[in-house]
This record gives structure tokens, C-alpha cells and sequence, in this order.
């Protein structure tokens, strides 16, 4: 059962993605992107993490798949793109040999290090998965516990995006405007 | 390194042929919108990569792992794109090419 639910999700995953790489139009790139994402997210439920398959589906499919549209909307780009056309001569092979090197050596590494981590097993302890606790009680405690520094680290982290992102598309206002111009030689 | 019958290897795999895909596809595509989905494809590729190892080795800190993840994505996009929606207001339909015209 968890095989079949594997290769499933896992064409509908790949799938997805090349289609965000090879269509033309932004628009079906985003909701091939959700196809992906929704993919990733079953693949979470079968590894028994509910929380972050919800998270997922809340997110990424919502918020930033949402946002991504409404840039693509705001700013008319929903044209489709011309792909044949190169500007940069050898692009599309070189980014090909490039892609199935990242492959290759990714693989690589997978084949030979799949049986080192094996003895980092954890056996018990508050980040075992073993208990009757959800996944969600688990991620609490951890995340509250051993990682609460690095948790103030990431409201931090969204502070300082929520304020660079008002600064970037702030419209510079008539005075500052003015004064920047006067000031100018 | 078992999982409900299935190892760990095969997420493995996926994930590898995932953050190819987005690997490729950043290299291919000049519309920067499109650049930062083939960025979110190589998050989820990892994101993938943690939560079956957290699994396979029975720890939760693989779930962790993800939501800091997520949290970094939001973060990268909201601010990627409030780039490109600076950029395209003072040049209209640009590309990732036209970002040279930023030399001096």
C-alpha cells in the first residue's frame, strides 16, 4: 500500500515539476507547482508528519502559490513566453549537462552514504517517534525546547522580510522625491 | 532504515531527481517569477530528503528541520518578489538578462 502510494505521488510530484520548467505560460507554471507541492504533502502523511502535510497544503499551495499569482497578475506577465528563442548561445544544453551532473553526483552520494546514518538511530528520548504523542505535540516540545533560540532567531527573520518587503515596493513620495532630485548635481 | 515497508532510499532518490528538475529549471528559464518556483521545487526536494530521514533514523528533529525551511521560503519569496515588482516598475516585462543593466 505505502509503495503504491509512493510511486504515485511521486509521478504526480515529478510530473509537476517538469511542467513548471517547460511551460510557457507563468500562470500554469504556478498551478503546476501545486500539483507538486500537493504531491509533497501526501508524501508527509505517509511519513506520518499531519502537521507539516497541513502546513504544507496552508502555505506553500496557499500563501505562496497565491502570492506568486497575484505578482504575475499585478504585473501582466501572464503572456506566454517565447522558449525558442536562445539569448544566451548553449544555455538550454549547458544547464542540461549541468542538471544531470547535480544528478549524478546527488545520486552518487545517496548510493554510497544510505547505510551510514543507520547506527544515528535514535532509540528513546523526547525526539524519538516512538509514544502515543502526536507529531504535532512532538514539534511543540522540540521546537519550544531544544530550539527556542533559533525560533526567536526566524520572528526575527520575518520582522526584517515584512519590513524589506514595504521598503522595495514602497513608492518614493513627492517630497523625497523632490529633495532627491535637488540634492543631485 | 525501514518505513511502513518502504526505505528510505527511494525518497532519497526522489528528492535528488526533484532538486535536479529545479537545478535545470533555473538555469533554463529567464522570467524571474518562474526562477524563484524552480527555487521553491529545490526547497521541497530537501524538505522531502528531511522529513523521510527523520523517519528512517526515528527522530522528529527532521520535521523541525522542515518548518524552519518553510519559514525561510516565505521569507524568500515575499522579499523576491517585492524585487521583481521593484524592478518592473521601472522597466516593464524584464528578464534575468536585464539585470546587467544594473553595471555601472
Amino acid at each position: 500500500m505505502a509503495e503504491a502510494v509512493f510511486v504515485v505521488s511521486a509521478v504526480i510530484i515529478l510530473a509537476g515539476a517538469i511542467g513548471v520548467v517547460a511551460s510557457r505560460n507563468p500562470v500554469h507554471a504556478a498551478l503546476f507547482l501545486v500539483q507538486t507541492l500537493v504531491g509533497v504533502a501526501v508524501l508527509f502523511v505517509l511519513n506520518d508528519a499531519h502537521f507539516l502535510a497541513a502546513v504544507q497544503v496552508v502555505v506553500y499551495a496557499g500563501a505562496i502559490v497565491i502570492l506568486f499569482l497575484f505578482v504575475i497578475m499585478l504585473l501582466g506577465v501572464d503572456k506566454a513566453e517565447e522558449l525558442r528563442i536562445e539569448p544566451i548561445f548553449g544555455q538550454r544544453p549547458l544547464a542540461a549537462v549541468v542538471g544531470a551532473a547535480l544528478a549524478a553526483v546527488l545520486g552518487a552520494v545517496v548510493i554510497t552514504g544510505a547505510d551510514v546514518l543507520t547506527g544515528l538511530r535514535r532509540a528513546g528520548g523526547e525526539r524519538s517517534l516512538d509514544g502515543d504523542a502526536t507529531d504535532i505535540e512532538r514539534m511543540g516540545r522540540v521546537l519550544f525546547g531544544e530550539f527556542a533560540f533559533a525560533v526567536e532567531i526566524t520572528a526575527a527573520l520575518l520582522t526584517v522580510a515584512v519590513v524589506g518587503a514595504v521598503v522595495l515596493t514602497r513608492r518614493a513620495s513627492r517630497s523625497d522625491a523632490s529633495e532627491t532630485a535637488g540634492a543631485a548635481p | 532504515m525501514d518505513l511502513a515497508g518502504l526505505a528510505v532510499g527511494w525518497y532519497l532518490a526522489l528528492s535528488v531527481a526533484l532538486f535536479a528538475i529545479g537545478g535545470a529549471g533555473l538555469l533554463v528559464r529567464r522570467n524571474p517569477l518562474v526562477m524563484f518556483m524552480c527555487v521553491e521545487l529545490m526547497l521541497n526536494a530537501v524538505n522531502v530528503a528531511f522529513v523521510a530521514l527523520g523517519a528512517g533514523l526515528n527522530d522528529v528533529g527532521g520535521q523541525v528541520a522542515v518548518f524552519f525551511v518553510l519559514v525561510v521560503a516565505a521569507t524568500e519569496v515575499v522579499i523576491g518578489l517585492a524585487l521583481v515588482v521593484a524592478i518592473n516598475r521601472r522597466r516593464s516585462g524584464a528578464t534575468a538578462d536585464d539585470v546587467s543593466l544594473l553595471k555601472g
